[in-house]
């Protein structure tokens, strides 16, 4: 048994020019958790951290809290604050 | 509920969700201002996470039933550029009464501009930027922040 997996992870509104060409996916420890992959993309560097840190997560199109436990082949969608307007 | 690319047609939609039973009927349709904060807007770009968009319009649309005890909700968001003057998003809310079609309708749309995954980019006579997005509630705020 492989000790890893792979997620596909896509990134959309502000943040999706950083999205990567899809190469099988991001790799993960078995077992890692939303919170590990935030983790991994703000190690990676690239991404604008403010947006990041204000963004909210998305498990196979739902919306997933950090302590959410990934799957192989999940799609993890990071999505900054939607597009809002004043009341 | 969908999510379209074309002109989004209101008089149409309006009058097609009528039915005998209603007394009321709600409509909220935004549409693009020619200007944010005094910067000149040229046209907005609209995009969409698309399939998880129309589950969550789905959903609102269902949870506004449940929650108001209206009869119907119909809810179209416009993708792709859109000009000043033209509606990006419209809220049709049918009801016996109009009390809860309007309490309804500024759920929906306070909601859905909260949650459902879509963004827009502004473009001025100056330049563009992605439109700032209101914080998310705290029970969808699912990131390490």
């Amino acid at each position: 048994m492989p000790a890893t997996m792979r997620v596909r992870v896509r990134l959309f509104g502000p943040l999706r020019e950083w999205e990567a060409a899809d190469e099988g996916g991001r790799e993960l420890p078995l077992g890692a958790r939303v919170s590990d992959l935030v983790a991994a993309l703000r190690g990676d560097g690239g991404l604008p951290e403010k947006l990041l840190m204000a963004s909210a997560v998305a498990v196979n199109q739902e919306y997933a809290m950090a302590g959410r436990v990934l799957e192989d082949g999940d799609e993890v969608a990071i999505l900054p604050p939607v597009s809002g307007g004043r009341r | 509920m969908e999510l379209v690319r074309e002109r989004i047609d209101t008089a149409a939609l309006t009058q097609g969700v009528k039915a005998g039973g209603d007394g009321a009927v709600c409509v909220f349709d935004g549409i693009v201002r020619d200007n944010t904060r005094g910067r000149r807007t040229l046209h907005l770009d609209y995009e969409a996470y698309e399939e998880m968009a129309l589950k969550q319009m789905r959903e609102l649309a269902a949870q506004a039933v449940e929650r108001f005890g209206v009869r119907e909700v119909t809810l179209v968001h416009r993708l792709g550029r859109l000009v000043v003057g033209e509606t990006s998003v419209l809220i049709v809310v049918a009801s016996a009464h109009r009390g809860a079609a309007f309490d309804a309708c500024r759920w929906v749309i306070d909601t859905l501009k909260k949650t459902v995954p879509i963004w827009k980019k502004e473009q001025f006579v100056d330049g563009a930027v992605w439109a700032d997005g209101e914080p998310f509630p705290d029970d969808i705020a699912g990131d390490a922040s």
